[in-house]
């Protein structure tokens, strides 16, 4: 073996380490899901009894009944998707575009922007539950001092998913400013330089420069937020009555349904099932969105 | 000479490893688990201490690092990769779901017969056969009694020395020990509580156990499986409790940091709750005046209360090894006489599971421990298939009446149907 050669084997052994480690703690129970999602799986049984899709039946009955918790977990993940990612990319791409103008203490601004994506979702999880509690929580402190009535917000079935909604828009925010901040540093300043002296008004530089020429940090932000907002968890654990998901399930999400059948109920089979399904639904939004918001940049 | 020291080196680790290996083999090592709650990790710690004196062959490993929110996630864990306790501690209403999936084996007859618990355990432990045999058996039992605030008794103008005796004095007081800081409609303007009822804490079991019978109700049937609670007596119990946040307004679970901490932190005046609370009120507010009685007796005049335990039992590991299981079993034994119980009632402050030790003159003399220990007489323990779901149908039902505006009978229908579901699916999977 030449030296080069040498390098190269060396490069890939240490290479495989990684890849060994990541096929083994993330692949390989992925997979593993699939089948249990095929198995009366309780973890504390010697046996677990092969069931076919009975799993995923009970999956469609739950979701085809009036009520269950099954559909007020997919409904409301549909919910944190449907209004989390458009309002929290329209936010970021307009706070992007005022620091893009700013020049003097612009970095602060970007600081304090950034700064909740990298706090721990638990610690912020907490002080929000905080400042929406009733009298002394701030945000009541506030309407009481305009005299407006208190709200129940984490305490009422109808206001809840909004205000977990409002904190984990808030805290994701900061990512979304950066990437958008850097797909528009990659625009050529001569195309608005042009457009200045067309004399083209700014909402049509923004219409027809910035925003086409953004596509591709917006379809990165779009698939990878959804992503996000469709494995929500943490901060509705965090923020309701003992992790249930609650008041009445208005907040509850698939990934906690999972973690409460698997974990409480010790049925890991449907639980396996409900990430099966989960895991559909990322892959099928994903694709629909990559095949029609990267047909535009072309 | 160099080489010389190093083999003399490597031959003594040798022996020595040997001779450790040698003395491992006439011990048996058995694994104890239980959630992490202080007193009890104490007590626990005291007994192991006291049986490995007693049994040198025998070396207990105690594992209660595990809180209790995460404890059956990690016995969940455990299992498939076939390690974990050989005697586990769980609550007593987990023990259907974890014989289900045949993690116990049945307690050995020769060790635990039926007459043997029969006589010496109180009757919740007695009554707890599941499939013709006994699964579990604890050290303690606890009861529910009611705290109540001397301090805000007398601001109220009410006798500090006196608590509630009935179900209509206790609404009385409740209405009476209540302080608004404006509109008295709305819970948000209440500073000081009268009584919030908490469904997620005791007051489900409260409601199950005790106020449905006091109101001539059942909640199940004689064999468990059949809900019975959405009856006219059951909806006007249920009515009762919700009586208090949604009519009396005298406090909610919702404020205060909830009605446990409220209780705790003195801003709540009466609260259900078992004898393990003592010990939180010693640690976080050991100031706090209060007292304890017996539940307040109802409308039919009757007394009742809910009784519970932690329990332990063996698991399918150990019942793997005769040596471990034999080991196993002689902890079960020592953790479960009426010594291991009255050291347990002075360090945790839960009533020993034997009759002989629970009824001890001390016992109940004490005005703390005296009403906890009466109520043993008359508790009743619900049999649980899936005690977390069960318990979250009642909370339901409730947000369902104060947050939905729902009606109350309307509220326990949809609950008992929800709750029937979960008992017929438990019984379907094991016919």
């Amino acid at each position: 073996m030449t030296l080069a050669r040498k390098k190269i084997f060396w490069a890939y052994i240490f290479l495989a380490i990684p890849i060994v480690f990541f096929a083994y703690i993330r692949v390989y129970p992925a997979l593993f899901a699939f089948q249990m999602s095929l198995h009366d799986y309780n973890p504390l049984a010697a046996e677990q009894p092969f069931v076919g899709l009975e799993n995923y039946e009970k999956v469609f009955i739950e979701l085809g009944k009036t009520k269950s918790i099954t559909k007020s977990a997919f409904g409301n993940t549909i919910s944190y998707v449907a209004l989390g990612v458009p309002i929290q990319l329209c936010l970021a791409l307009l706070i992007s575009l005022m620091l893009n103008e700013i020049r003097f203490m612009s970095t602060l601004y970007r600081i304090l922007f950034f700064l909740p994506f990298v706090t721990s979702t638990i610690a912020i999880a907490w002080v929000f539950r905080m400042l929406y509690q009733p009298r002394f929580g701030l945000f009541n402190v506030i309407l009481q001092m305009l005299s407006l009535p208190q709200q129940p917000f984490l305490r009422s079935p109808q206001q809840a998913l909004p205000s977990v909604l409002a904190l984990v828009i808030w805290q994701g925010m900061g990512f979304a400013v950066i990437i958008f901040l850097a797909g528009l540093k990659q625009i050529p300043r001569t195309y608005y330089e042009a457009a200045e002296v067309d004399g083209a008004s700014r909402w049509h530089t923004f219409r027809y420069i910035t925003f086409p020429l953004l596509n591709p940090s917006i379809v990165y932000l779009l698939v990878l937020q959804t992503i996000s907002f469709l494995r929500m968890f943490a901060p509705v654990v965090a923020m309701t009555e003992q992790g249930s998901g609650g008041p009445l399930n208005s907040t509850t999400t698939v990934v906690l349904r999972v973690y409460r059948e698997a974990f409480q109920s010790f049925n890991m089979g449907y639980a396996s099932s409900l990430t099966v399904v989960l895991f559909a639904m990322i892959l099928g939004v994903t694709i629909i969105q990559l095949s029609i918001t990267s047909r535009r940049i072309n | 000479m160099r080489k010389l020291l190093a083999i003399l080196a490597v031959a003594v680790i040798a022996l020595s490893l040997g001779s450790v290996a040698l003395a491992q083999d006439d011990m048996v090592e058995i694994e104890y688990w239980q959630y992490n709650f202080g007193a009890r990790v104490g007590a626990m710690d005291m007994l192991i201490e006291q049986f490995e004196a007693e049994n040198p062959g025998i070396d207990v490993i105690h594992n209660s690092d595990i809180p209790y929110a995460n404890f059956r996630d990690e016995l969940a864990a455990s299992a498939p990769a076939g390690v974990g306790p050989d005697v586990v501690t769980l609550f007593y209403g987990w023990i259907p779901a974890f014989v289900d999936a045949g993690y116990l084996v049945p307690l050995p007859e020769d060790s635990f017969s039926e007459e043997f618990i029969l006589e010496t355990f109180s009757p919740m432990v007695a009554n707890a056969k599941f499939e013709g045999s006994y699964w579990a058996i604890p050290t303690a039992v606890r009861s529910l009694a009611l705290f109540w605030n001397k301090d805000l008794f007398a601001a109220a103008g009410l006798d500090p020395d006196s608590p509630p005796a009935t179900l209509d004095e206790f609404v009385e007081a409740a209405i009476a020990t209540t302080v608004y800081d404006g509109d008295e409609s709305d819970v948000y303007n209440i500073t000081t509580q009268g009584h919030a009822p908490a469904l997620a804490s005791q007051d489900h079991h409260w409601f199950r156990e005790v106020l449905i019978r006091q109101f001539g109700g059942a909640p199940y049937s004689d064999d468990g499986r059949t809900v019975t609670y959405n009856s006219e007596e059951g909806c006007a119990a249920f009515s009762w409790l919700a009586s208090f946040e949604t009519e009396h307004v005298t406090g909610s679970n919702d404020i205060l940091d909830g009605a446990t901490n409220a209780f705790v932190n003195g801003e709540s005046a009466l609260h259900v709750d078992g004898s393990f609370r003592v010990g939180t009120i010693r640690n976080n507010n050991p100031d706090l005046n209060y007292g304890v009685t017996e539940l307040p007796v109802g409308p039919n005049g009757e007394q009742h209360t809910f009784g519970s335990y932690w329990t332990h039992g063996i698991t399918r590991r150990a019942n793997d090894d005769p040596a471990r299981l034999e080991a196993a079993i002689k902890f079960l034994q020592f953790i479960t006489t009426p010594e291991a119980g009255t050291l347990w009632v002075n360090n945790v402050g839960e009533l020993p599971a034997q009759l002989a030790a629970a009824s001890d003159e001390a016992i109940l003399a004490d005005p703390i421990l005296g009403p906890f220990s009466a109520g043993l007489a008359y508790s009743h323990a619900t049999f649980f298939v899936d005690e977390s779901a069960q318990r979250q149908v009642l909370i339901d039902a409730f947000d369902n009446i104060r947050l939905g505006g729902m009606d109350p009978c309307d509220a326990l229908d949809e609950a008992a149907a929800a709750e029937q579901e979960l008992i017929d699916n438990f019984w379907a999977d094991r016919e």
